[in-house]
């Protein structure tokens, strides 16, 4: 093919089994990553179908939303958890897929898992019954959210209708201050495209500012893109990403893996190729920041105050923001740095990584958490903690006051034990700050784990870059 | 899965931008197995009050609502989570159509699979039919997908588009796994083409 391309117009190209003549695909899906919540409906309809796991080996499942994150031995106290996990076990060995229980080192949150055994790769399509898939575009992968008859229907064919989505380029230049962070980077893209944002489109994410990140990094921007309403969201895979995938379990190895890093610099954007759309942010501007209201999209600096929605011209739009800010107990005007909290939470798949928790160790060491709040730090997976101990920094979190727990999703939804009490306010590095999101009427403020770590502290928000000085 | 078949039906207004899933069905009821029984999980956080009754002032309480089959809300509507709890719980309690200027895409496709209908329309339209809610239960609106069509209780006509495979497959209530497996030997010519190109997969 002579025109020129994307890395997304790429990776669809070379996925098509198939196209009807009014543009919908059939795609073909390499990676299927499976968790307890959005499976079952899906297994018991293959069951009624007697329809076959089509690729067990391209299939992956682990448990994450419902387990407890403090010692799990003695099996899962909640009735209802306990039989959507025992669902997935049983349903994993009835049809052939290799899974994860909680009590095997490398259970975790699907989208670390992933990631950690090589079983991400760019230039793959990889899907999960679950909107932040979109973190494993980091890679150069094409990773979507779908949902469980999508499941089924992959579980089934290996494959799933689609129409091809429009490219949007998000180009973050610059060089990103200290303590500005890429959850900074990429909260303050939602608040510039807005929650509906990137609808329709998969979101690419070049730059030097996007460049500089780590994996971990990258991994963070891409998770929210489903935060911005993006399909995907991906970033051209370069020699950091395959330093990272090498030798992981599940990479490709010796000559094969030569051979895939071939494929995968080509994968990269053409230089003329065509964006429908193009957004720019200079990252060197940038502030770290935190979210005030029900959405990702309601972002301010730290050194910012809860804005006036009175200003808003739409009138459903500025009812919208009148009963967040009443949700969450907010006046106009109240500067950010003003507002107390009770809960700290360092976790989730958008920042429990190994990097998020180097940076929180960074910030806390030597220090202690506030007395008036609760602050807890979920590692990603159980092979993190076990990085995070061999590094000593699971003394550096306890030390200062943190409980340090079981992997797991955790207080970012609320599915199990750790949830918010109606009425407390939480520093959160999770991803979303919807009503009841971390617990019934809890109230979220999304930031980075150095922000969440350094108002762990304070007991209230500070600009992280005053507090390490 | 079932055909959709035409309605008429009493439109609820939901006048609010980025309605989450999250917010449509709270995660308490995601433990579930099934598909089946979740209408009462439906905005329970706003539904009911802490004893459990049902709070007055949220739409779908007041009499006059107590029976659409149709939702007209604001922009960006089923955003964030993929659980698809949340056309099915909407299913569950009756709502067939959800009419707004935006749906989030896992939303969008979710409904498709489960016969229940997201129809766009431009910001005009829908702040048009927004205003004819207002008036209660005699807001009822008539939804003919065949034609693409909505008919105001005055008989004011609206047209709304749609991707003629998702009409097609809601029409006929066509399982999509169904209709992939025809495409079989497609799919193992497409493996073995990749087994030689890309043999680390």
């Amino acid at each position: 093919m002579s025109k020129s391309r994307t890395i997304y117009d790429k990776i669809w190209d070379d996925h098509l089994v198939n196209t009807n003549d009014d543009g919908t695909s059939l795609i073909y899906i390499d990676r299927h990553l499976v968790h307890e919540v959005t499976s079952p409906q899906a297994f018991e309809g293959l069951r009624m179908t007697k329809r076959k796991v089509r690729c067990p080996e391209k299939t992956l499942a682990v448990v994450d939303h419902n387990v407890p994150t403090t010692d799990r031995k003695n099996g899962i106290e909640d009735e209802e958890s306990r039989i959507q996990v025992e669902a997935l076990e049983k349903n994993c060995k009835e049809f052939g897929v290799e899974y994860f229980n909680e009590l095997d080192i490398r259970q975790g949150i699907v989208h670390v898992v992933g990631p950690e055994q090589g079983f991400t790769l760019p230039g793959t399509t990889i899907m999960c019954g679950d909107s932040h898939t979109s973190t494993h575009g980091a890679f150069g992968a094409l990773a979507m959210g779908i949902g469980t008859s999508e499941v089924e229907h992959i579980l089934a064919t290996q494959t799933l209708i689609q129409r091809k989505a429009k490219n949007f380029r998000v180009n973050v230049g610059g060089t990103a201050p200290d303590g500005v962070t890429a959850k900074d980077i990429i909260l303050s893209i939602i608040g510039e495209i807005g929650a509906g944002g990137g609808t329709g489109s998969v979101i690419e994410y070049t730059g030097k500012a996007i460049s500089d990140l780590s994996m971990e990094g990258r991994m963070t921007v891409c998770n929210m893109s489903i935060e911005g309403g993006a399909r995907a969201g991906l970033i051209g895979p370069d020699e950091k990403t395959f330093s990272y995938i090498k030798d992981r379990p599940r990479s490709p190895k010796g000559d094969d893996f030569d051979r895939a890093v071939d494929y995968w610099n080509a994968l990269n954007s053409d230089k003329d190729a065509y964006f429908d759309r193009d957004v720019y942010l200079d990252a060197a501007a940038l502030p770290p920041v935190v979210t005030w209201g029900t959405s990702p999209e309601d972002v301010v600096s730290i050194n910012g105050e809860v804005p006036d929605p009175e200003g808003i011209d739409d009138e459903i739009r500025k009812e919208t923001k009148k009963s967040a800010l009443e949700y969450m107990d907010l006046k106009p005007g109240t500067k950010i740095k003003d507002i107390e909290l009770d809960v700290i939470f360092i976790g989730s798949c958008t920042n429990g990584r190994i990097e998020d928790l180097r940076e929180v160790a960074k910030v806390v060491e030597g220090h202690h958490v506030n007395e008036n709040l609760n602050a807890m730090i979920v590692p990603g997976s159980g092979l993190v903690k076990e990085q995070a101990i061999n590094e000593g920094l699971d003394k550096i979190f306890m030390a200062a006051g943190f409980e340090w727990r079981e992997p797991g999703c955790s207080m970012c939804l609320a599915m199990n034990p750790d949830k918010l009490l109606p009425g407390q306010r939480c520093a959160s590095t999770s991803n979303r700050n919807f009503e009841g999101r971390q617990g019934f009427r809890g109230r979220t403020h999304l930031v980075s784990p150095a922000m969440a770590a350094a108002a762990a502290i304070a007991g209230r928000f500070v600009d992280v870059r005053d507090f390490v000085k | 899965m079932e055909k959709f078949k035409n309605i008429t039906a009493v439109a609820a207004p939901l006048p609010e931008v980025n309605v989450d899933t999250d917010k449509i069905i709270p995660k308490q009821y995601l433990k579930t197995i099934e598909r089946t029984g979740l209408g009462k999980g439906l905005f329970s956080e706003l539904r009911y009050n802490d004893d459990g009754t049902e709070n007055k002032d949220f739409v779908l309480n007041k009499s006059q609502y107590k029976n659409a089959k149709i939702l007209v809300a604001g922009d960006n509507f089923g955003c964030g989570s993929s659980r698809e709890h949340a056309p099915w719980a909407l299913l569950d309690y009756g709502i067939k159509v959800v009419i707004s200027t935006s749906f989030a895409d896992i939303f969008y496709n979710n409904c498709f699979k489960n016969g229940m209908l997201p129809i766009v329309l431009d910001e005009k339209e829908v702040s048009l039919l927004m205003e004819e809610t207002e008036r209660g239960s005699n807001a009822t609106l008539t939804v003919d997908l065949e034609s693409q069509e909505i008919t105001t209780s005055d008989g004011n006509k609206i047209n709304f588009k749609i991707d003629k495979f998702l009409k097609h497959c809601l029409l006929n209530g066509l399982d999509d796994i169904a209709l992939t497996l025809e495409k079989n030997s497609e799919i193992g010519s497409y493996e073995d083409k990749i087994k030689s190109q890309r043999p680390w997969l």
